[in-house]
This record gives C-alpha cells, sequence and structure tokens, in this order.
C-alpha cells in the first residue's frame, strides 16, 4: 500500500484477477461496505485506489478496513449480474472471426457463453472494461481507430469487451449492438454497470 | 423569474462542491476550481456551504436579474457592477429585480464566484449539480438567452443533501457583511505544499530536487482538467509503461515530455503517467486563480 498524498492509499496487486478479488472484498456483498470517510475507491489494471476524506477518517482507520479486507476470489455469480442483449453483426465481426480462425457464429457463442466480470471503468462514464476468463476472444485493435463509434456498440480489444456508452472515436473490433442504456444521468443509478458485476450478454 | 444570461463571457459554469464516489463510475469529482471562494460567497448569504453558484472565468459575464435577490462575488477581483454602479466583492449586496449585473475582466485572479441568496437551481446527477467539461455531464456551460433558475423560486434546495434554511433564518439583504480575502496578485509567484506521490520513485534525484527547487509557469493551455506548467523538464529514471491507475485531485502527473499537469476538478479518473507529488487539497484553490503565466513554487518533501 503506497501513500497518494495526504487523503489516499494506493493498493499494488499482481495482476488484473486479484484487483477484482481485492475490491470484490472490500465493497462485495460478504464485505461490511465503506466505512464513513471513504470517497472513492477506484480499481485499474494493477491497483485499487482508495480515497478519503482525513477529518471523517484518520489514515491508520483506512489502513485498517483495506489490510482487514479478505480477497474474494469467489465465481463470477457472486455479484450483482447485468443481462446485455446484442444484436451481433457489427462491421468486424467477420474480421475478429478470421483473427480466431473460426466463424462468425462460433464468436457470437463464445461471447455469449462467457461470464464476463466489470473489472474497471474508464474514458466515458458509464464504459467499463469487461474480462472474462481464458482467451478465446483476445483479438488485437484495429489498426486505424474509427473517429465515430455509434452509442450501443459492443467491442473486442486485447483481452477486454466493452459498450460504448455514447458515440466517441474508438478502435476497438466491433462485434455486435446493444439497445441497452449503458449511462443515463436522468437514473437514480446512472451507470448500468458497476465494478464487480457480472454482465452476460445474449442474442437479441 | 430568475436570471437572464445577456453575454456569459468566455465561459460562465454552474459549480456546487462536486460528487463524492462517483470516480469508480468513471466521472470526475467537479465542483468549484476555488472552493473555499464559493463556500464563503455562499457563507455571505446564509446558504449552505455547498448552494450551487456560478464560477465565472475572465469575467465578461453580463445578466439580468428577473427577480430581485441578494448575492455575493467572490474569488477573483475586478470590477463588478449592478445597473452601472460598483459593488464590493466579499459581501452581501442586494440585487433589485430588473437589474443587469456585469464582471470586467479581473484584475486579481481568474474566476469570479456568484452566489445567490437561496443558491441556483440546477438538476442534480450523483449528488451534485455541478457542471464536468472532461464528460460534458453536468449542465452546459452557460450561452446568452438562458435562463438561470433560483432554487428559492422553485422551493429546491437545488443539490441533494445541502439543505437551504428557509426565508426566515436568512440574514435580513441590508445586513452587510464583509470579510477580506485576496484572490493570489498575478506578479508574484504562489506556494503549493505538495506530498510524495506514489511514483515519486520513477524519478532521477535530481528530477526530485527539480520539483520544488525551481519556480513552474502555469502555461494558458490550463483548464479545469489540469494545470499545465512550464520550466524545466523532469526526467523519468524508467522506462516501462505504467498501467493506468486512478489519480487523486491534486495530483501531479509527469508525461514523458517531464511537463507535469496538476490533475483539477474535471481530471480524468485515471491515468497512465507516473505522478510524482501531490498538492494538498487545501492548496488547491490558489491554483484554481493562478493566471497564464503566473509562477508557481511547490514547497514539500517529496524525496526518498
Amino acid at each position: 500500500m503506497v501513500p497518494y498524498g495526504d487523503s489516499a492509499f494506493l493498493v499494488e496487486l499482481p495482476d488484473l484477477a486479484a484487483v477484482i478479488a481485492f475490491y470484490r472484498g472490500l465493497l462485495g456483498a460478504g464485505s461490511a461496505g465503506r466505512p464513513q470517510g471513504v470517497v472513492d475507491v477506484v480499481p485499474a489494471a494493477r491497483t485499487v485506489l482508495v480515497t478519503f476524506d482525513p477529518d471523517v477518517l484518520p489514515p491508520s482507520d483506512v489502513l485498517a478496513w483495506l489490510s482487514a479486507a479478505e480477497p474474494d476470489h469467489s465465481a463470477a455469480e457472486s455479484g450483482r449480474t447485468v443481462d446485455i442483449p446484442v444484436a451481433y453483426g457489427g462491421p468486424d465481426l467477420a474480421e475478429v472471426a478470421r483473427i480466431l480462425r473460426t466463424t462468425e457464429a462460433d464468436v457470437v457463442s463464445r461471447h455469449t457463453g462467457a461470464h464476463w466480470t466489470a473489472a474497471f471503468a474508464g474514458f466515458a462514464p458509464g464504459f467499463v472494461y469487461l474480462v472474462t476468463d481464458g482467451e478465446q476472444l483476445t483479438v488485437p485493435r484495429r489498426s486505424t481507430p474509427r473517429t465515430a463509434v455509434p452509442a450501443g456498440a459492443v467491442g473486442l480489444a486485447g483481452e477486454f469487451s466493452g459498450v460504448y456508452p455514447r458515440s466517441s472515436p474508438g478502435g476497438w473490433q466491433l462485434i455486435g449492438t446493444t439497445t441497452a442504456v449503458l449511462w443515463d444521468s436522468a437514473r437514480p443509478e446512472p451507470a448500468l454497470i458497476r465494478p464487480g458485476d457480472t454482465v452476460r450478454f445474449r442474442e437479441a | 423569474m430568475g436570471i437572464v444570461v445577456m453575454d456569459p463571457g468566455p465561459l460562465t459554469l454552474i459549480e456546487d462542491l462536486g460528487r463524492r464516489g462517483s470516480a469508480e463510475l468513471g466521472l470526475s469529482p467537479s465542483g468549484a476550481l476555488d472552493r473555499k471562494s464559493l463556500m464563503l460567497a455562499n457563507a455571505l448569504l446564509g446558504n449552505a456551504p455547498g448552494a450551487p453558484g456560478l464560477e465565472v472565468l475572465l469575467g465578461g459575464l453580463r445578466l439580468r436579474f428577473v427577480t430581485g435577490t441578494s448575492v455575493a462575488v467572490t474569488g477573483a477581483e475586478g470590477r463588478v457592477t449592478v445597473n452601472g454602479a460598483d459593488i464590493d466583492v466579499n459581501q452581501a449586496v442586494r440585487v433589485p429585480p430588473g437589474a443587469v449585473m456585469a464582471f470586467a475582466p479581473p484584475a486579481f485572479g481568474i474566476r469570479y464566484y456568484l452566489a445567490v441568496s437561496g443558491g441556483i437551481a440546477a438538476p442534480s446527477l450523483l449528488g451534485s449539480c455541478s457542471a464536468d467539461l472532461l464528460s460534458g455531464e453536468g449542465p452546459p456551460p452557460l450561452k446568452a438567452g438562458d435562463s438561470v433558475a433560483l432554487a428559492r423560486d422553485n422551493g429546491s434546495a437545488g443539490s441533494p443533501g445541502a439543505a437551504v434554511p428557509p426565508m426566515a433564518q436568512l440574514p435580513a439583504p441590508d445586513v452587510f457583511r464583509r470579510v477580506f480575502r485576496r484572490a493570489p496578485d498575478p506578479d508574484s509567484p504562489i506556494t503549493l505544499r505538495v506530498d510524495r506521490g506514489p511514483r515519486a520513485d520513477w524519478f532521477d534525484d535530481a528530477s526530485l530536487r527539480r520539483l520544488t527547487g525551481q519556480f513552474w509557469t502555469m502555461s494558458p493551455e490550463s483548464n479545469r482538467i489540469g494545470a499545465r506548467l512550464l520550466g524545466r523538464p523532469l526526467r523519468q529514471n524508467r522506462t516501462d509503461e505504467l498501467p493506468s491507475e486512478g489519480a487523486v485531485l491534486g495530483a501531479l502527473q509527469v508525461p514523458p515530455s517531464g511537463l507535469p499537469t496538476v490533475f483539477l476538478a474535471d481530471h480524468p479518473v485515471t491515468g497512465g503517467y507516473p505522478v510524482i507529488a501531490v498538492v494538498r487539497r487545501s492548496d488547491l484553490d490558489l491554483l484554481g486563480q493562478a493566471r497564464p503565466g503566473q509562477r508557481i513554487r511547490f514547497l514539500g518533501a517529496i524525496g526518498a
């Protein structure tokens, strides 16, 4: 655990699986939740950032909370599950099948068959990097990013899958489209997927 | 009802004290860059500390008050008028119905804060009405012709969790309350305290000394996302890539150019460049008033 200024700690972990397990242990169903005074808990690829309000919670109490956390390595379904209907057939589906040396139907069945875990947010509100066991869908990014990817586009890049919450430039391989709204600032919970959730894609 | 925007100036935003706990959803904290000035303006009017107000960059703003109300201007210092007559900053002022309020470019600091009695009414997202320029969430920058609603007229408190006291508890508008607080002198350096950052060990000793040993200059490319600094570059002693990690308000992130950016309220929630140091939270208000070209010095022990 590395101090990060006077009101945060950065927890360093060996890999993304350890990050997810630590995050779920801190805040998941089996935990006591975040103490009063903890502001943000931000998972990333190899770290979990914890910010706190030192006027409410002394750093020693934050460290005690972090040290007491038991990593939760249980099956993916332990968290909330979010169901995403997808119309497969995005502009890169054929290219992904070619890279993986399989058929488009098999890419779809791998994508819908996997249990995806929401690892961390990034680049736009509501965007969450999703990971799954194995490397059955690992593909490189497009060599030339698109200047505009529409909202609802479902993509693959590296070990990740994700859904664009809004129209933006992007280099992910697009394999389908969903009508699910990933971010709606008018909802009490604007984000459809939060870190730690399980995501299942199904063919719409 | 409310206030009509005649001219928004270069950038006028609705801001409160920002969002808490939204970073894991990918959303910046946002909120006033000079928090103490917004809180002071609210205090002068008997508002809750986090009642939404206007953050007025570099003046140029002209408003017509359809509804009469009390206001307070804090933060930057410059000529502010109501119906052509100068008003004092850091003081509660009564604005009659129909009055026009105008903000000239400030002589000290760069961001005025305007609070109105009871606060401004705006839709709340995750507990805050603040505009966030990185994500585009929250109320958009004000445009000519916009109407700004007053929470008092709407019978709403503006921001959940920031209860506005009922009219009876507010000080009478003719009770002048004045405080003395100066925006930074543009010709004098400002000093910001720093603590060691999580990746200070990515820099050589000379760079760690150089961070606190030289004057930096505020770049004109600075904005609400980050204060970009100019000076003799810092040098990393590692060349490997840092996986993106969570970043805090005040983080001094150093890209390969060696010129640090201090993350401000609308900062990205994660970053892929090493963070050498972190500016103390209570000193960030001062940075929110630093002008392009202003000299900045960091104070603190960040060596190993």
